[in-house]
């Protein structure tokens, strides 16, 4: 199933309230300079487009970019590493937002059950820890707030390393976007945010997928 | 098992008449009894004829020899008219068609399938059974199995299965993907008491599923709790939407067999990756109100505690024990809960005070610390269970007296030496902590749940005897109360949040 590019899986969830940092897709590397002077360093950048889907995987993704300089190199060098079946390109330039708590969240459309949403734990570790919880969609606001109760590492959500705790309605708020969007959008078959970051308390996503059917 | 054991309805709900011909028959026929006591065919009758049954029986027979004393027939058509509700067939599978049409003659309108030869026989089987369908279907006939193990329905003294046991009467309505499961469930009932409404295996559920069953069981008078096993699920939303549907007329405890067995999938997204089999199916009962229990006897336990208590209006437990280390690790078990142990309020603190020497733990649990006195106990759980900041109560540490008593009894000083009296002083004690815990309870409206291993190990102690007679379950350890209380707590919140209590 063909994956829609970060900016357009951001624009498509951003529609249904789910929260994304403030960014700008641009096509040259004088425009990421511009656009990493107005957002304010440190920014990341980051090769998009509609075949890319892993990022991460490919290097494809510059964090902690601090000055015009290391913007200017680290878009140059994006550009080049793209390939032939990457297809049309751009580059995203975003805050560098500072977390140290990753949730994630996403769709999954289940071949026995229909469509999913779903709450975890995130992180590199996200897999392999598996403190996910899960809900048929739609979701009600009741649901949202149960998935958040069953996580197991609840910990992570009360108040941490400095941090406050994790505004619970606000990571309600975004389950109920995904699974409005499922439900509005017959033609979403999975999303991924990934991670969710828990910056000062609230959820901002600064990654996302979409798969379409 | 293919989809339809699942039990998806193929046409609207089935009509209740049909269920509570199978459950509540006015007349039962075996159809193909057999004289050798081996076979399904005699053990059936047997068992139908042994348990109690008061409506009338009929068997059919090749010969139509005389079977346990019941004249049989070669031939249905020679049975009488509109006496017969149910039939419990026994037959080879290539003879059930013409029996199940013999029988819409005579009025029934029930048939529970035990003959094998169907869906679990390659494709001529379930050819055969497909066409069983059709024809139940054309006849009106409720068609329970094939290739089940039976029905009981103990308010009715119904016992037609082709094993034991013939559980005790009780409020428990159970429905099996396996037979296995409604015999352990039902041993589980005869072991503790707490009895059983309808229990039946589902077979095949070529036409009539566990869904189907819990179904019937929100509206029989005789139910007031569901318990299932299933492994297979099918459409896996369409069976969660039916469970929503029971959970909130009444509690449903699920045991899922081959939870671990779907492995997680390869899929393009990290969610898609996390979506085990499992974990969908976990997060889709929770959301439905469904109890899921990991294990037989939690299934068991729960079921038997929604049978038998109130449900918490809260989740704050009070643990009174007359031992401190249950007391201990009661309240380690509840950590893994979403129970609470309560903080004692000043006043219950003075009120225990009142009645306990100061080496009393002056928390919670309350461990009385070998100070109780001839009315302490009753005296304490009444306190903490009436008091407006508890909302359940778990007592330990009952049986204690009359495990030494038995000792006595049994011993070489018995009679004399001043022992019958204290024997006899220490087993009214375990029996009235029990009728204590039990009155409590009904006074209040919250759970007042006694645990103590001795419900296994000496389940003639007289308190765990009393526990039993009083019709409620008499946990075999503290860590299992706090298990079957939580299941408790999790449904009454499920049911608040919701605005369903």
């Amino acid at each position: 199933m063909p994956t829609l590019s970060e900016a357009a899986s951001k624009e498509l969830l951003g529609t249904f309230g789910v929260p994304f940092p403030t960014e700008r897709v641009v096509a040259t590397v004088d425009g990421v300079v511009a656009a990493a002077g107005e957002i304010g360093f440190p920014v990341v950048v980051k090769l998009g487009g509609d075949a890319i889907a892993h990022k991460t995987e490919r290097g494809l993704v510059r964090l902690g970019l601090g000055s015009p300089d290391q913007v200017r190199d680290a878009a140059g060098a994006l550009l080049a590493a793209a390939t032939p079946e990457d297809g049309e390109v751009h580059l995203l330039v975003a805050p560098m937002l500072r977390a140290t708590r990753e949730l994630i969240a996403g769709l999954h459309d289940d071949p026995q059950f229909g469509m999913t949403v779903m709450l975890g734990v995130g992180g590199v570790l996200a897999e392999a820890v598996a403190d996910v919880s899960f809900r048929l969609a739609p979701i009600t606001l009741v649901d949202a707030e149960e998935m958040i109760d069953d996580l197991s590492l609840q910990s992570l959500l009360g108040p941490f390393r400095g941090e406050p705790p994790v505004d619970r309605a606000a990571v309600a708020e975004v389950l109920l976007a995904l699974s409005r969007a499922a439900g509005e959008r017959g033609d979403i078959a999975a999303a991924d945010l990934n991670p969710l970051l828990v910056v000062d308390g609230r959820p901002v996503a600064v990654d996302a997928l979409v798969e379409v059917r | 098992m293919g989809a339809a054991a699942t039990g998806a309805t193929p046409a609207g709900p089935i009509p209740a008449e049909r269920f509570r011909a199978m459950f509540e028959p006015r007349g039962v026929l075996v159809a193909g009894a057999s004289t050798h006591p081996g076979k399904f065919g005699f053990v059936s009758l047997h068992n139908i004829l042994a348990c109690g049954y008061q409506g009338k029986v009929f068997a059919t027979n090749r010969e139509g020899a005389e079977v346990l004393g019941i004249r049989t027939v070669a031939d249905i058509d020679d049975l009488p008219d509109g006496e017969i509700d149910l039939v419990f067939v026994c037959t080879p599978a290539t003879a059930n068609p013409d029996v199940l049409r013999a029988c819409a003659k005579k009025g029934v309108t029930a048939a529970f399938i035990a003959s094998a030869g169907y869906g679990e026989a390659g494709e001529a089987g379930l050819a055969a059974q497909a066409e069983l369908v059709a024809l139940a279907d054309e006849l009106g006939m409720l068609l329970a199995g094939p290739n089940g193990q039976g029905v009981v329905s103990p308010p009715a003294r119904l016992c037609a299965q082709i094993v034991g046991p013939f559980p005790p009467a009780g409020h428990i309505g159970i429905a099996s993907q396996s037979g296995n499961f409604v015999s352990s469930f039902e041993n589980y009932a005869q072991l503790t008491g707490v009895g059983v409404s309808r229990a039946v295996s589902a077979g095949n559920a070529a036409a009539v599923g566990v869904p189907d069953y819990l179904e019937y069981y929100a509206d029989d008078p005789e139910t007031r709790v569901a318990l299932a096993y299933v492994e297979s699920v099918g459409d896996g939303r369409a069976f969660v939407d039916r469970l929503r549907g029971v959970a909130q007329r009444i509690p449903v405890v699920v045991v899922k067999g081959g939870a671990t067995a779907g492995g997680q999938r390869a899929a393009a997204s990290h969610t898609g990756a996390l979506a085990s089999d499992d974990r969908v199916l976990d997060g889709a009962l929770r959301q439905a109100g469904v109890a899921r229990a990991a294990t037989v006897e939690e299934g068991f336990e729960a079921a038997a505690t929604f049978a038998s208590q109130p449900l918490p209006r809260g989740n704050r437990v009070v643990v009174v024990t007359t031992v401190g280390g249950w007391g201990v690790v009661t309240a380690d078990a509840m950590a893994g809960t979403d129970l609470e142990l309560a903080a004692l309020p000043p006043d219950l603190m003075a009120a225990i005070d009142a009645e306990l020497p100061p080496r009393w733990s002056r928390n919670n649990p309350v461990d009385m610390a070998g100070g109780e006195t001839r009315d302490t106990v009753p005296r304490i759980l009444e306190l903490a269970a009436s008091h407006p900041e508890v909302d359940a109560v778990i007592f330990l540490g009952m049986g204690i007296q009359s495990n030494q008593a038995r000792l006595m009894r049994e011993g070489p000083f018995w009679p004399g030496h001043g022992l019958e009296r204290i024997v006899g002083f220490h087993e009214r004690q375990d029996a009235r902590y029990a009728e204590a815990a039990a009155e409590v309870g009904e006074a209040t409206g919250k759970p007042v749940l006694v645990a103590t291993e001795l419900a296994v190990t000496s389940p003639d102690n007289p308190g765990p005897a009393a526990v039993r007679a009083g019709g409620r379950l008499c946990y075999p350890s503290a860590n299992r109360a706090v298990v079957a209380l939580d299941h408790l707590w999790r449904r009454s919140r499920w049911l608040a949040r919701r605005d369903l209590a």
